[in-house]
């Protein structure tokens, strides 16, 4: 049990300051229950986002001491005894209030990709859909994306260069490759991904893997088959001149 | 009082209140007739509840024991409700589920697979073969994920946290809309609708250890109150077993069932595995008695009965709290859930991915190596508001509810696995249902201009106090009454010791102050919850009272044991005349003669009738 120094994000996406709190630590105690104690005690209106309160739903996503994570999964004792602790909303999106930033742009371009169509010809005569485990591990390490966004928050192209307009950032290309890469589906979206969900914008520093709370390889195992499926489309030699000569 | 003019008006066919998985379900279904659907829902869409839920769904697919079939799955569910549930709700349910699963995967479930790339089936307690199509430990994530990338292609209007705060009707009682809040912005919308669902979840926040998160404040029971609607079965509350006990923090977040599905076992901290002590009568013939049998079942081994730790929710959570306070608890008062010498660390990590990563980052500890601490914890509600099952319509006409804010699926207690298929059958019918009733009305009915102007005053009065009630304490408050007097054990004296600190609080919610302005006031937000949260808690509390026998997930210390008597009510509650809770017990239909033939017919009778059908091609 220690009072320890907090200083929390109070304000819009205009101005804003950060305000000094203290609060109670006890054992076991993550920084999401640091704010919701400092809600109930001393700042009933503190905005912040949460639902699980165990790393399944992704909705506390904030800058902890400059670190992007999840509220409900920092533990306090991952900080030092007489450590001041900062709290600030996710810097690559608009802030609402507080620490609750505007999502909006993401689920706008969850609705720009093309939705899954199986093959009607992989079932059984039950109705049931064959695809073989090893055909979906790949696919199901993407899907255990909770959607928190902290990749888009500390990918280069969105937040150092606001490049929104050109790039649908690591969320999407992952849910991308889970499209491209599973048994079943239809749908060739490698021309958008190449044209109008700016794969090329990416230059791997892999910042968006280092920071996914559900250990998703997003860059390795997402982004760069992503950018070679592109490459073998696009940039094959012998393919290249046959559109050279004969336009595509 | 502000002209209808000056409000921000949408206007639907179907509005849908609430986006897990039984709100996108129906949504997806009522814009697929044709319906102009809209859809509010007070988080991000992707964060719901469904999100949390880990073990799976169930679904009689057979693709794991061909012998499974609705009519075993149906049987399961009567058994586990203590045959309290609305029979022809099961039947729907047991029948449905697997068409709904497949479905699914037509919209991009990836489930697990079989060795022959079939979706893959888990044990579950109650569930006679294993049943569960499951993805890891995070099916809910998965199917909400799929239904969220399907819906929103489907023409549907998202509106994303926005609050609903009162249903409105028109002069005939039909109901014609619903006053919302944008919690970003404070402002304020009508929500003009021909029909309404309601798919809000429960009201486990009203309990201090809950699974739950702060979305879970009975909203739909309270507003289908106000709007006149029958509840029924509130009483009926889930203790889920397994919820973590140590740290304090995160006392109550969820374990899943699918650890015991996988091979776990309960100790007590003198090394006993007790669920052996606890086996109920009627399950004895289908449980094994020894260890031995029991690891033979974990093998694989068809002539073996089930581990007796997979007997239902509310059996095994009442022998977790037997055993702490007969002083058999774990260090922090729980029980011991030990899978790290049952699976290799390997199959543990495979199978239970999300369960390693929780234990290890909240309570530092490793569930390959040292067993977990667990305890009852306060997870779902099997009563709700009462539909017609085949429509999901209440008794307000135009006020559909499906998935957990409904009741009658589940009786007395629900299985494992059944929330999941529950919200997918439920909302599929609730958007036919829906679709149905506003095919029949000839026009929008009407709005009045007053009923949306007092929703809207009761809002905005809490901002506009000087000074009041924290709303924060004040739910703690409500928390901490339920906690110690209408928990998992009950008796009277409690019970009417919760039922008047109830009155209590109701009076100093009266004076309730959220302090700041409206735009994204979590406060605010507290304090518009927990009137919900004070309806529905005093629901259950004076259902509870009521209920004079135990049964399922309702259990009094002062009457032990089901009673024949009671077994022929439900208890009913809705706004009396002078405004007070009126609570009756109600009379329940006679069953129809086959289904109730099929739910006691004896297992091996029942399997072979199944194994004629299934020959049969039927």
């Amino acid at each position: 049990m220690a009072l320890r120094n907090f200083k929390v994000y109070r304000g819009n996406d205009e101005s804003g300051e950060m305000v000094d709190y203290q609060c109670e630590v006890t054992e076991g105690m993550v920084v999401l229950d640091v704010i919701h104690r400092i809600q109930a005690d001393s700042a009933n209106d503190l905005a912040v986002r949460w639902n699980c309160k165990a790393g399944k739903c992704g909705s506390c996503s904030m800058e902890i001491n400059g670190k992007p994570k999840l509220a409900c999964m920092t533990r306090m004792n991952e900080y030092g005894p007489d450590e001041n602790i900062s709290i600030m909303p996710v810097k690559t999106f608009p802030v609402i209030r507080d620490l609750v930033p505007d999502m909006s742009w993401n689920y706008a371009q969850n609705k720009r990709i093309k939705p899954y169509a199986p093959n009607q010809s992989k079932k059984d005569a039950k109705g049931n859909y064959i695809m073989m485990q090893e055909d979906v591990d790949r696919v199901q390490e993407f899907r255990k994306c909770i959607e928190c966004f902290l990749c888009q928050n500390v990918c280069h192209v969105l937040r150092d260069h606001d490049r929104k307009d050109v790039f649908v950032g690591p969320r999407f290309m992952i849910r991308l490759a889970g499209l491209d890469m599973h048994p079943l589906d239809t749908v060739d979206r490698i021309p958008e991904v190449k044209k109008e969900y700016g794969s090329g914008m990416c230059n791997i520093t892999r910042c968006c893997t280092e920071v996914c709370p559900e250990h998703i390889n997003i860059t390795d195992n997402g982004i760069i088959p992503l950018k070679e499926r592109v490459v073998d489309r696009y940039y094959d030699p012998i393919a290249m001149i046959g559109r050279k000569l004969f336009g595509s | 009082m502000i002209p209808l003019s000056e409000l921000e008006v949408h206007e639907h066919d179907v509005l849908i209140v609430g986006a897990g998985g039984a709100g996108l379900s129906a949504a997806i279904e009522s814009s697929a007739q044709g319906m102009k659907t809209g859809l509010i829902c007070k988080s991000l869409l992707g964060k719901a509840h469904t999100v949390m839920a880990e073990g799976g769904v169930a679904a009689a697919l057979g693709n794991v024991d061909s012998r499974d079939h609705w009519k075993i799955h149906f049987r399961d569910t009567m058994r586990g409700g203590k045959f309290l549930n609305v029979w022809r709700m099961a039947e729907l349910h047991a029948r449905n589920a697997p068409v709904r699963v497949r479905e699914l995967e037509e919209w991009g479930a990836v489930f697990d697979r079989t060795k022959e790339g079939l979706t893959a089936q888990r044990n579950f307690g109650g569930h006679r073969y294993p049943r569960l199509a499951h993805t890891g430990d995070r099916t809910g994530l998965e199917m909400i994920r799929t239904l969220q990338d399907h819906g929103i292609h489907q023409g549907v209007d998202i509106f994303m946290e926005c609050s609903a705060l009162d249903v409105v009707k028109d002069k005939e009682g039909k109901v014609s809309g619903v006053v919302c809040m944008w919690r970003d912005t404070g402002k304020f919308a009508l929500f003009k609708a021909k029909s309404v669902i309601f798919a809000t979840g429960g009201g486990g926040k009203g309990w201090e250890v809950t699974s739950n998160s702060w979305e879970y404040t009975g909203d739909g029971y309270a507003m289908a109150y106000e709007a006149g609607a029958e509840l029924m079965d509130l009483e009926f509350n889930q203790f889920h077993p397994t919820g973590m006990v140590w740290p304090p923090s995160v006392k109550g977040t969820l374990v899943t069932e699918g650890v015991r599905g996988e091979g776990g076992i309960l100790l007590n901290s003198e090394g006993e595995r007790f669920m052996f002590d606890y086996i109920p009568e009627r399950f004895a013939s289908e449980t094994a008695d020894t260890e031995e049998e029991a690891a033979r079942w974990l093998e694989g081994d068809e002539s073996a009965r089930r581990p007796p730790e997979l007997l239902t929710r509310d059996v095994v959570a009442r022998a977790i709290n037997d055993e702490v306070k007969a002083g058999r608890g774990s260090t922090h008062g729980g029980a011991y859930l030990d899978i790290a010498n049952q699976r290799s660390a390997e199959d543990i990590k495979k199978k239970l991915p999300s369960m390693y990563h929780q234990f290890k980052v909240l309570a530092e500890l490793d569930i390959t190596t040292d067993p977990m601490e667990v305890g009852p914890t306060c997870h779902y509600f099997m009563g709700g508001i009462r539909v017609e099952a085949d429509t999901t319509m209440s008794n307000v006409p135009g006020l559909f509810a499906c998935g957990e804010c409904a009741a009658g699926m589940h009786g007395a207690n629900r299985l494992g696995g059944n929330s999941l298929s529950d919200l997918l059958v439920f909302g599929n019918l609730s958007g036919k249902g829906a679709a149905d009733y506003v095919r029949g009305l000839s026009a929008q009915p009407e709005v009045s201009e007053e009923d949306v102007n007092a929703i809207i005053k009761n809002a905005t009065d809490i901002l506009n106090r000087e000074s009041g009630e924290n709303p924060y304490l004040l739910h703690e408050e409500l928390q901490a009454n339920m906690q110690s007097n209408v928990s998992i054990v009950r008796i009277k004296e409690d019970l009417e010791k919760g039922v008047e600190e109830l009155e209590k609080i109701k009076v100093k919610y009266g004076n309730i102050k959220a302090p700041g302005a409206s735009q994204f006031n979590p406060g605010w937000h507290e304090s518009l919850a927990l009137r919900n949260l004070l309806i529905t808690t005093e629901a259950v509390a004076r259902a509870a009272l009521m209920r004079e026998e135990s049964r399922g997930g309702h259990s009094r210390v002062d009457f032990p044991g089901e009673s024949d008597e009671w077994f022929k009510y439900n208890i009913v509650t809705k706004k009396g005349a002078d405004g007070k809770m009126d609570v009756q017990r109600v009379e329940r239909p006679e069953p129809d003669p086959e289904l109730k033939r099929i739910a006691e017919s004896v297992l091996e009778d029942l399997e072979k009738e199944v194994a004629e059908d299934q020959a049969n091609g039927k």
